[in-house]
């Protein structure tokens, strides 16, 4: 007890608390470590920063090294006769019967004829491969637009079959056994040839851009999943706008402060928060079992995603209300404006950038939201492009989602392109709600 | 202070009473702001409010264009009549109310809009104005009544909220008078202003009360003195004493009202 009182200091060893004490040694030291403290700090903050661009480098360089390839597509050019034994007498005009003409066999022969050496079956059959099952309907439809072209020859660009695509690109190991190759000596002494008088280039990949989904890696394009997703986001976002303006306008301005309301608020606080999948299951069940609206639409989705929006526009909106000084409502209730002219004329408006930021982050969101859609059949394989939001469709991330699971290997570069599209269309949303805000701002 | 007091000039006796306010309770949820508060303000003259902080001057003017109404757990009981009209009878129509009587507040607090727009926001949701034309002239009549045509006649698309602190105060005068009021409400409009334009706003008072009735907050004595013709002192939600500025601060009755305009309290 004694030797505990004796080496617990005494009033007489701590410095006294007066004129000089920031003077002193002790104090000397203090300032140092505050600074050292705070250098430590920044560093830490620095290298977190740093850390985070590292990470978004190797995404985003990966997904570009990935998916840039897949902007320009293998293009084999074929001296094709289009003949009448293939097709159908010369002067038909009828859409079908041309349609059905036998195009493969134009292909094979117009290849036979640029490599003659070839005559067994297992070789032809190889030859064949050359070019894309995309090939056939493209020649179809050129023939379709042109009754005229029957019996005459042309120049034809053709795809090249995925196979070849990988290897021209060198996606693929060109170096392994011929046996583990997918393509064989033989074609690939053809493709050297082809290459060799200029009648096989890298062409951009315009079908990509104009086309939708395809078996076919060689085939797909990324349109479908883009007017999906754009009549998707554009049904969201005329549902959950407005509905979500006019809660948050009333709930702030107008609702009175009790029981009832309070639940409400901490039940939209909560449904920001519910995992997006309960929404699509709710869709599922209410708008598709209930309502028996089609599956696969983008009006479901639009609908779907409309509901997931809703509380974070609720939030947004209300915030960015509540962050409107009083003093702007007293000026206009004071001039003998009605409490919804005051809010109409002076207090939206004044909000309003705040507003817009949140819903563009919401949409933003939407956009890339993937699990409520499967729910609703989004996930369904659909070679048209939708011309109605009620039209069977798919968006961009599902899009992405099922090529990302396709076994052949000429979907990797396919899906790292759509996800660049994808980024694309968010940053261009993004840019879009920075434009918009600075006109508001500038207005007022 | 002297002088000051020789301008106000003194009441007559048989002057119309504008408005009159009998046994007005206030409460804010449990805590009762005025006791029993019974008041009669004259027409086209100065009525000062004054009074410590938290007295319940500001309430008692927020009471009489129903301002209380926009606070939460508000409760105002007795009655206050505009002329005849009893203006918490359950009929009042709030908007044409505060159409009758305008406000201004302690912080200047211009729409962020165009100088013309501030002003012409009133008459315009009144539907006071049928041509372009006759919208001008109510705008750039209230912008000389308010003393502010001068400065900004020739740059009413400039932004309200560009202008200096006393001319954003004199803005907000221009656009209370632009709805043609009968009353002009005033809550201590000079406290976030400096001397030069505090002097703009009381010369600008002093030429109003020709045509309207004026009821000012303020926490200066001073200023009381200056502008008003009656004051009325208010302490801990009782309306204390009340009389002609003159006497107010030369003779006052009570030894509350003696404490405070001589700075014992307050």
């Amino acid at each position: 007890m004694t030797d505990l009182a004796v080496s617990a200091p005494t009033a007489s060893d701590r410095p006294a608390i007066g004129p000089g004490i920031h003077m002193t040694e002790r104090a000397a030291k203090r300032l140092k470590a505050r600074y050292a403290a705070e250098r430590r700090f920044r560093l830490i903050g620095l290298s977190a920063i740093l850390f985070s661009l590292l990470a978004l480098v190797l995404l985003l360089g990966n997904i570009v090294s990935n998916g840039f390839t897949a902007f320009r597509q293998t293009h084999i050019r074929l001296n094709v006769e289009f003949s009448a034994q293939h097709i159908a007498p010369a002067g038909t005009t009828d859409f079908n019967t041309i349609m059905q003409g036998n195009y493969g066999g134009i292909i094979l022969a117009a290849l036979q004829e640029r490599f003659p050496e070839v005559q067994s079956r297992g070789e032809r059959r190889r030859l064949q491969a050359l070019i894309s099952a995309g090939a056939e309907p493209q020649l179809a439809r050129m023939v379709a637009e042109n009754p005229a072209l029957i019996g005459t020859r042309a120049e034809v660009w053709l795809p090249a079959s995925s196979d070849i695509d990988m290897f021209v690109k060198e996606q693929v190991d060109t170096k392994a056994p011929e046996e583990e190759r997918r393509v064989k000596d033989n074609q690939v002494r053809w493709i050297d040839a082809l290459k060799a008088d200029g009648d096989l280039e890298l062409q951009f990949n315009t079908r990509f851009f104009t086309g939708a989904d395809s078996r076919e890696p060689e085939l797909v394009g990324i349109l479908g999943g883009v007017v999906g997703s754009i009549y998707t986001l554009l049904v969201c976002l005329a549902v959950s706008f407005p509905l979500g303006i006019m809660a948050a306008i009333y709930l702030e301005e107008f609702a009175p402060k009790n029981r009832f309301t309070e639940i409400i608020e901490v039940n939209i606080n909560n449904l920001a928060a519910v995992p997006s999948i309960v929404y699509g299951l709710l869709g599922l069940a209410v708008f598709i079992g209930f309502f028996g609206l089609p599956r696969s639409a983008p009006f479901v989705g639009g609908l779907v995603l409309a509901l997931m929006s809703l509380p974070v526009i609720i939030i947004a909106a209300r915030a960015a209300l509540r962050a409107v000084p009083p003093s702007i409502r007293h000026a206009a209730l004071g001039v003998g404006a009605s409490p919804l002219q005051a809010v109409m004329h002076h207090v939206l408006p004044l909000a309003m950038p705040g507003i817009l930021t949140g819903t563009i982050i919401a949409m933003a969101h939407a956009l890339g939201e993937t699990a409520p859609l499967l729910m609703i059949g989004m996930v369904a394989f659909i070679v048209d492009i939708p011309a109605t939001p009620v039209d069977a469709a798919t968006v961009l991330p599902v899009q992405i989602f099922m090529w990302a699971d396709s076994p052949e290997r000429g979907f990797v570069e396919k899906t790292s392109a759509a996800i660049i599209v994808l980024l694309v269309f968010l940053l261009l949303m993004n840019l879009t709600a920075i434009l918009l805000r600075k006109k508001f701002e500038r207005r007022w | 202070m002297q002088t000051a007091m020789a301008k106000a000039e003194p009441r007559t006796v048989e002057a119309e009473i504008k408005l009159s306010a009998k046994n007005v309770d206030v409460f804010y949820g449990e805590k009762q702001a005025l006791r029993k508060v019974s008041l009669d303000i004259p027409a086209r003259s100065v009525t000062a409010l004054i009074g410590p902080s938290g007295c319940g001057k500001s309430t008692f003017l927020r009471c009489l264009n129903r301002m209380n109404d926009t606070i939460r757990d508000c409760r105002v009981t007795g009655e206050i009549r505009l002329d005849d009209l009893d203006i918490y009878a359950s009929k009042v129509d709030v908007v044409q109310l505060r159409a009758r009587v305008g406000m201004v507040f302690q912080k200047p607090n211009p729409f962020p809009k165009s100088i013309y727009e501030n002003v012409a926001y009133g008459p315009r949701i009144h539907g006071l104005a049928e041509t372009r034309e006759h919208l001008d002239h109510i705008v750039e009549t209230a912008l000389q009544q308010a003393g502010l045509w001068k400065e900004v006649g020739n740059r009413l698309n400039d932004s309200g909220t560009s202008l200096s602190g006393g001319q954003q105060q004199r803005l907000c005068i221009a656009r209370a008078i632009a709805v043609a009021p009968e009353v002009i409400l005033m809550d201590e409009p000079c406290s976030a202003l400096d001397p030069i334009a505090t002097a703009h706003i009381e010369e600008l008072i002093d030429e109003l009360r020709q045509q309207y009735t004026i009821v000012i907050v303020t926490h200066s004595m001073q200023q009381a003195a200056r502008v008003s013709q009656k004051t009325a002192f208010f302490h801990l939600g009782n309306l204390v004493e009340t009389d002609d500025t003159k006497v107010i601060f030369t003779n006052p009755k009570d030894e509350r009202t003696m404490g405070y305009i001589t700075g014992r309290f307050g």
